[in-house]
């Protein structure tokens, strides 16, 4: 990108304050994001949803797009949230923010003790004991059913109004505001972190782990960070969920949704921060457009729009249009 | 005491050959050609359906039907190479993941599909069934069935890839395809041979495990995890290593149900985390 | 996206489906509900139609349309309109947000379908909130349907059938059992049910294992249970490819149901289960509601019918459930004469009683739950045909499990 070698051209942090400056697009974004209010009033249910998942997709982006950490457990930290978010409300404090403070600050801890095992890893062996984790953990939320309710799901789990004022109704209006806006603040936090530094030198771990120490660079615990970071974004979007539609069961630990969430942010594209938010537009209007039409067979048209990204789009949606845009400014100078 | 030990070695054994025939087909696959290959129960599935097909509608004999289950799961497989994995074999690993995930999604929809999304019955000859009894010891014949297959494709798979032509052009494209490709090596047509052999391997596991693990649409998912766990723990590349460990998960697997059952579900979990903690690349892993 | 288009807008060359998103758009947008020929009621069936228990879902799918071609669409004077919608399996987060979307944006008046326990839940606070008829068509924990007085049950309880057989063995001269189930919610309730019942009628159970609800291979546990050496075994396991695998260890194991008693729920000898096992399914003791054996007129009729219109396969109980389900809707609707308010329909429903394919049914007016016959089956050899023969029964069986708590 020839922007990039300007900017290089002003220092490191030059490039970083580049980096950080809003562009139209991205405002534009935002803004379009409060267009379901209007357009869509029946949609805000699913909308708040496509966000939680949005959210949930950008911190495993953080840990996989920047830090190249392939994590196929992720749902655990996803998990722990919604549990600690559902039990908190079970025993008798259900005012959702303070709840969701202290469920993502659990995910958190969890999320350090696992870095400090998962730094120690790479490639396939990391793959593998991300998902042998998850797997576990989710097991034994199966055998403590009378701490979780087991297969049948947390009950009880009651949430007071947000703010004391607008309740998690049918409609999903507050259900939406609430995860948007949560989405937001984590965004502004994640687009900090990785325009710092600090994000810089996760990104020179991913490219070559073993010479980022040798530039004086903690690469260790950079990772252990960067996975703290995460887990607490994933136990938030958890803990989101939990609260907004009051359920809370042994499939917010599931492999099946630790791979949804891979297969979301390869599709949107990876370390892109945003490939995971367009990527979980995209996969859920899909699976709902889809899944309405053919209950059955939705799976195949699914299946058919994931092969052609990759034959047409490679490395996500947003790698193809940013190849797209680059080919643009080449012919038309 | 004595003698429930043997039966839960050889059960647990038996488990174990199970996933290595379900698994072997990935290690060349995944393991040899560095593809991702997540549709390999996919192919497991079809060579599945072609067995119950073949069997149920046809009442082909099920040894019959076995070489078909092979032949058209490598069949499938060289026609999706053709079309959709052999451009992708320099994309990244991310893309081809998605890739098979999306032919993972159209394989479960097709099947439902055509065959309904039904449990499909299979049933075994009846000299397959049963058990040798051996003292107060009881061998279920089709376990040893099992056993006896599993040990034939590890020892024609060992032999035709070390001791054969064939395989030493296919660990030459595998290790350097520049340099293979300047020896006058087809590279494209040994990939493309390598991976139905893959497949078909596949096709092969999933025709003899019907029997034990069952067979409907959401196979290609359920038995996804433990493949992998297989191939990871048994070093990418490596059948033996695919053998071992398989081996290994199996009887400590049968051996955990056996005398801590509440320990059931998560043994075979936490005995590849320690493995894999214990050797990263697996137990005869070289990368 | 300024401004929405108005339905004059759209394209000539757009599809239907465009043009029905637009007016939908535009009926959200303006408040215009699009002009219906005739009135309608709406039935949302939310049921897991992709993924594991898929065939659940379809063959209840295939009980409620061929409900629905017996008995025509229209009742009271009022069309029947069915919309479908996926949970994907285990989801109740997806499960109460189709509900939701389909009380708002679709305008249904009755929720049914649910074949799992917890998206049934899930659903069930929607149910309440709104006020609407919630019909259960399987999902069996008892508990589920006091998450909403709208919520009625056509299929059966867990204890309703394992307490019940627990008591049956035992007066049957059984006096020690082993039990297995899976290790999850409803294996656990069949546990307990079975052993209350069996212990409360005087037995003893001299062990118990519970196996990993993923777990392809049984031979462990079977053998487990061999070695105890018990008079008999109770077996749960969900329904699916684990009967047949279950089925096919014991044989292996050699544990023969004519000198060790087999015992299990229904799922055990389901019809692909029998078909796997052969004649190693012989002499298995199963309890259930319903079995397409049952001989009745009326079952002989609607097993015919549904092996007709579905290539000949038999109807099993998420059939049964949902044919009885759209029964109960239907009679609901002619019984408020098109009435469909929650709190009517609700009260239409209590207390009704009916034939179905699986003998006399009714539904409890204070539970709201369903009251039925029992039956105590073993498979048999008929004409060369393995099946479950019925050879007692148990009538008017109601939830236990409620009976206890209520009072």
């Amino acid at each position: 990108m020839a922007t990039v070698s300007l900017e290089a051209l002003r220092g490191p942090h030059g490039y970083l304050r580049a980096q950080t400056r809003w562009r139209r697009t991205e405002i534009a974004f935002w803004l379009a994001t409060l267009l379901p209010f209007l357009l869509f009033p029946s949609y805000l249910q699913l909308a708040s949803q496509i966000a939680i998942t949005a959210l949930f997709a950008v911190s495993l982006d953080l840990i996989l797009g920047y830090a190249g950490i392939v994590s196929l457990g992720h749902a655990a930290f996803f998990g722990l949230g919604a549990y600690a978010a559902g039990l908190i409300s079970k025993f008798g404090w259900g005012e959702p923010l303070s709840g969701l403070v202290l469920a993502s600050t659990l995910a958190g801890v969890a999320g350090y003790g696992a870095s400090v095992v998962v730094v120690r890893f790479r490639h396939l062996a990391l793959i593998m004991i991300t998902l042998g984790m998850g797997l576990l953990l989710h097991e034994a939320a199966n055998s403590a059913s009378w701490l979780t309710g087991g297969a049948d799901g947390l009950q009880g789990v009651r949430i007071r109004p947000l703010l004391e004022l607008f309740s998690f109704d049918l409609w999903g209006r507050a259900a939406y505001a609430y995860a948007l806006l949560m989405l937001f603040l984590t965004f502004l936090v994640a687009r900090r972190v990785i325009n710092s530094p600090f994000g810089l030198s996760l990104r020179g771990i991913r490219e070559n782990a073993v010479r980022m120490p040798a530039l004086g660079a903690p690469s260790r615990a950079h990772v252990r960070k960067v996975y703290t970071i995460a887990a607490v974004m994933a136990g938030m979007a958890g803990a989101l969920l939990a609260q907004t539609t009051s359920t809370v069961s042994l499939e917010v630990l599931s492999f099946q949704r630790s791979a949804d969430v891979l297969v979301i942010l390869i599709l949107g594209g990876a370390g892109r921060l945003y490939g995971g938010i367009l990527g979980a537009i995209l996969y859920m209007v899909a699976r709902d457009q889809f899944s309405g039409i053919n209950p059955q067979y939705w799976y195949f048209w699914i299946g058919l729009l994931l092969i052609a990204v990759v034959l047409f789009l490679p490395n996500g949606i947003l790698g193809g249009l940013g190849r797209a845009a680059a080919w643009w400014r080449r012919v038309s100078p | 005491m004595l003698g429930s030990f043997v039966g839960v070695l050889f059960d647990g054994f038996a488990y174990g050959m199970l996933l290595f025939l379900l698994s072997v087909g990935l290690s060349v696959t995944l393991g040899m050609m560095n593809f991702v290959n997540l549709a390999h129960c996919s192919f497991a599935m079809l060579g599945g359906y072609v067995t119950v097909t073949l069997m149920d509608r046809l009442g082909w004999p099920f040894f019959a039907t076995l070489p078909v289950a092979f032949l058209a799961a490598a069949a499938a497989s060289a026609a999706l190479e053709r079309a959709l994995f052999r451009p992708l074999y320099r994309a990244s690993d991310l893309d081809q993941c998605l890739l098979t995930i999306g032919i993972v999604f159209v394989s479960v929809a097709g099947a439902a599909y055509v065959y309904g999304t039904v449990q499909q019955p299979v049933q075994l000859p009846d000299y397959l069934r049963g058990a040798v009894t051996f003292g107060s010891l009881r061998f279920p014949v089709y376990r040893l069935f099992l056993i006896g297959a599993a040990l034939v494709v590890t020892v024609v798979l060992v032999a035709a890839l070390e001791h054969t032509r064939f395989g030493a052009r296919v660990r030459a494209a595998v290790d350097n395809q520049r340099m293979a490709r300047g020896l006058g090596i087809d590279v494209d047509g040994v990939f493309a041979v390598t991976f139905a052999l893959g497949s078909g391997l596949a096709g092969l596991g999933g025709a003899l495990a019907i029997e034990i693990v069952g067979l409907d649409p959401s196979f290609a998912f359920t038995y996804l995890i433990y493949v992998i766990i297989v191939v990871s723990v048994g070093g990418l590349a490596s059948i033996g290593g695919s053998f071992v460990a398989a081996t290994l998960l199996g009887i400590s697997d049968m051996a955990g149900k056996y005398y801590v059952p509440q320990l059931g579900a998560f043994l075979i979990y936490l005995v590849m985390v320690g493995l894999l903690m214990w050797r990263p690349t697996g137990l005869f892993g070289r990368r | 996206m300024a401004r929405a288009m108005t339905p004059e807008e759209v394209p000539v060359r757009t599809s239907m489906r465009t043009t029905r998103i637009a007016l939908a758009l535009a009926a959200a947008l303006f408040g215009v509900a699009p002009a219906h020929a005739e009135p309608t009621v709406k039935i949302g069936l939310i049921m897991p139609y992709s993924g594991q228990f898929a065939d659940p879902a379809a063959q209840m799918d295939n009980a409620i349309k061929l409900y629905m071609k017996q008995n025509g669409d229209t009742v009271a004077g009022k069309k029947i309109e069915v919309i479908r919608k996926d949970t994907g399996g285990v989801a109740p987060d997806v499960a109460k947000r189709l509900a939701q979307e389909l009380i708002v944006r679709d305008k249904v008046d009755i929720l049914a379908g649910f074949v799992l326990t917890p998206n049934a839940l899930a659903a069930g606070d929607v149910s309440a909130e709104a006020k609407k008829l919630m019909v259960v068509m399987n999902a069996a924990t008892a508990i589920i349907t006091t998450k909403s007085p709208y919520m009625v049950r056509t299929s059966a309880t867990v204890p309703q059938l394992t307490e019940t057989f627990g008591t049956w063995a035992r007066k049957s001269g059984i006096k020690q059992v082993y039990t297995m189930v899976s290790d999850y919610g409803p294996g656990h309730d069949a546990e307990q049910g079975f052993q209350r019942g069996f212990k409360d009628a005087g037995g003893e159970v001299v062990g118990s294992v519970r196996f990993p609800v993923a777990n392809p291979d049984f031979s462990a546990f079977v053998q487990r249970a061999k070695d105890m050496n018990p008079e008999a075994i109770f077996i749960f396991v969900p329904g699916g490819v684990q009967p047949a695998a279950v089925g096919k260890a014991l044989a292996e194991r050699g544990i023969d149901a004519k000198k060790t008693k087999v015992l299990g729920m229904g799922e055990l000898t389901e019809d692909e289960a029998r078909k796997s096992m052969g004649d190693a399914s012989l002499g298995i003791v199963t309890v259930y509601h319903y079995d397409h054996n049952h001989d009745s007129v009326l079952n002989r009729g609607f097993v015919k019918a549904f092996n007709e219109a579905n290539a000949g396969r038999n109807p099993n109980i998420y059939s049964v459930g949902g044919y009885d389900g759209m029964r109960l809707i239907y009679d609901a609707l002619k019984k408020t004469g098109g009435k469909t308010e929650g709190d009517a329909l609700v009260a239409a429903a209590k207390g009704m009683k009916w034939e179905s394919p699986r003998g006399p049914i009714g539904i409890d007016p204070e539970t709201r739950d369903i009251v039925q016959t029992v039956y105590i089956r073993r498979v048999e050899k008929v004409g060369g045909q393995l099946l479950n023969v019925e050879f007692d029964r148990i009538e008017n069986v109601k939830d236990p499990f409620k009976a206890r708590t209520t009072r």
